[in-house]
């Protein structure tokens, strides 16, 4: 295993809960993986399947969906949605023999700060452990 | 389930139920293949005026477009239209009345048990003609004809499964024993009440067809297991999908990709000279068009769970990739984790407008 590999992990963060838990972990001042590249959606079910094909597609070693947990979404039932999206993505990866743990969804709230520090760092761990996502390097895609 | 037996051939039955139907003004049009008189070729056609009637071929194993996707605006339209689907045009159309794309309430579904229809290829070629009689002689025998599509010959839902009207074409009916037509609604009962032929009651035999319904799982079973074998991991999916030109013609053809502003033509994926610059940054060579691979597996995320594998992707692909096949496959899975089976019942909502709010606890 190459140590020098750095993965890099698209993360969709909603802003109501997951991306101020990632803003909390920080004022906290908690140590978390530079790998998580933040990106803030205003709810996880603004998140069209395609966003993290293409997260994938383009070379993300891997991709993290963050939300409220079930029954918190500021928009009531918006993550419910996101959690059967995030299915089908997920059930659309294991029927080409994709490697569908480069996909993870996490409900963290606004409050979980270390929660979100743990869930950037142990996400990182694995990626890294599961090496450069072929995506990076193909052209044909 | 009341029933009707007319002492004709299948075709000639149900050819006699649509003149019914028309003359009688049940119906204001129908809507069947048709062969043209003059050119012999084929196309599905809306009917009006009763001495049109014998153009048509309904149970002509023939499909030009999947006939949910013209039915959508047509059911709108306030008038009574007698169409006759295949199986799989009837399911996409329930499907489609799901997303708001059409109505059943004026319609008079017709649908038969399907033996398959022939490849695009051949239609254009003017070959139906020649081919058909030995079509018919292997379908009535509950067999698969060797010529049909990929995905029908792996099609194991050959009975209409909530037609208004059936008739049965496939396996149970023996030319020259007369026809049965089935009447599943009231709608039906009533409107043909005074039909000529044989009123009673009967239900589809099932076990005449039994023998068709083990050869098409076997053939189903083979075609998934051959895509799986090409079309896994990265390296099958570039094997297959790597020869596309990015024409969208299967999504096109799609019944159920009903969107006329597909996102994947929209200026969302017109890029510009910043967006190749950083892709060649960092891979030092791209795909153009871009976004292949994207695109059918967008398409898979949005919309396999509806597949009824009716095969006109795969027909209208112009450099011959099995889409239809990959999409059933992956379709029947994106199915089956909402127990979710598509136009089985237009009261089933879609996977993706519900929820419950405890499942999937292996995710988050
Ligand atoms: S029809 Fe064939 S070539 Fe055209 S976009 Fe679909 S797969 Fe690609
Ligand atoms: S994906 Fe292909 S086989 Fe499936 S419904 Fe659409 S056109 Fe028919
Ligand atoms: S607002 Fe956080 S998941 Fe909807």
């Amino acid at each position: 295993m190459n140590k020098e590999f750095k993965p890099r992990i698209t993360s969709f963060l909603c802003k109501w809960c997951s991306y101020t838990g990632a803003d909390l972990a920080g004022t906290s001042r908690l140590q978390y993986s530079t790998s998580i590249i933040p990106l803030q959606v205003m709810c996880s079910s603004r998140v069209d399947p395609v966003f993290l094909l293409k997260a994938y597609l383009s070379g993300s070693d891997g991709v993290l969906l963050g939300g409220c947990h079930p029954g918190d979404c500021h928009y009531e039932t918006g993550n419910y949605h996101t959690r059967r999206r995030f299915a089908l993505v997920k059930e659309v990866f294991e029927s080409l023999g994709l490697e569908s743990e480069r996909l993870k969804l996490s409900w963290i709230s606004a409050s979980e700060g270390p929660k979100f520090a743990r869930v950037a760092n142990e996400y990182t761990e694995e990626i890294r452990k599961l090496g450069e996502n072929p995506t990076r390097k193909s052209i044909f895609l | 389930m009341s029933s009707i037996t007319i002492e004709k051939s299948a075709s000639k039955g149900i050819n006699d139920l649509l003149r019914h139907l028309l003359s009688t003004g049940k119906v204001d049009a129908v809507l069947a293949m048709r062969m043209m008189p003059d050119t012999g070729a084929w196309d599905l056609a809306l009917v009006t005026d009763v001495k049109n009637l014998k153009e048509l071929k309904p149970l002509a194993p023939v499909m030009t477009v999947n006939a949910s996707q013209v039915l959508s605006n047509l059911s709108l339209s306030g008038k009574k239209i007698a169409a006759v689907l295949k199986p799989c045009e009837l399911r996409a159309f329930v499907e489609r009345v799901k997303r708001e794309q059409g109505s059943l309430e004026n319609l008079f579904t017709i649908s038969h048990t399907c033996g398959g229809v022939f490849p695009l290829d051949l239609v254009a070629e003017g070959k139906v003609d020649r081919l058909l009689p030995k079509y018919e002689k292997v379908v009535s025998a509950g067999e698969i004809p060797s010529n049909i599509r990929d995905t029908c010959k792996a099609c194991e839902h050959f009975i209409p499964m909530n037609a208004d009207i059936m008739v049965s074409a496939a396996g149970e009916c023996k030319p020259g024993e007369g026809c049965m037509i089935y009447l599943n609604s009231d709608k039906a009962r009533e409107a043909l009440s005074e039909c000529t032929g044989e009123h009673g009651s009967a239900v589809l035999d099932s076990t005449s067809l039994e023998k068709l319904a083990t050869a098409r799982a076997r053939e189903r079973e083979k075609l998934f297991s051959s895509i799986e074998k090409d079309c896994s991991g990265l390296d099958g999916l570039v094997n297959i999908f790597g020869k596309c030109v990015g024409c969208h013609g299967c999504s096109r053809v799609c019944p159920i990709c009903y969107c006329t502003l597909c996102d994947f033509e929209s200026i969302n994926f017109d890029y510009n000279l910043p967006y190749f610059e950083e892709h060649l940054a960092r891979k030092g060579a791209l795909r153009l068009p871009p976004d292949t691979m994207l695109f059918h597996m967008g398409r898979l995320t949005h919309m396999s769970f509806s597949c009824v594998g009716c095969g006109m992707c795969s027909d209208v692909c112009p450099v011959g990739i099995p889409v239809a096949a990959v999409f059933s496959r992956t379709g029947e899975s994106t199915a089956s984790i909402f127990d979710y089976l598509p136009g089985r019942d237009v009261t089933e909502e879609i996977p993706v407008m519900i929820f419950k709010e405890e499942e999937f606890p292996e995710l988050g």
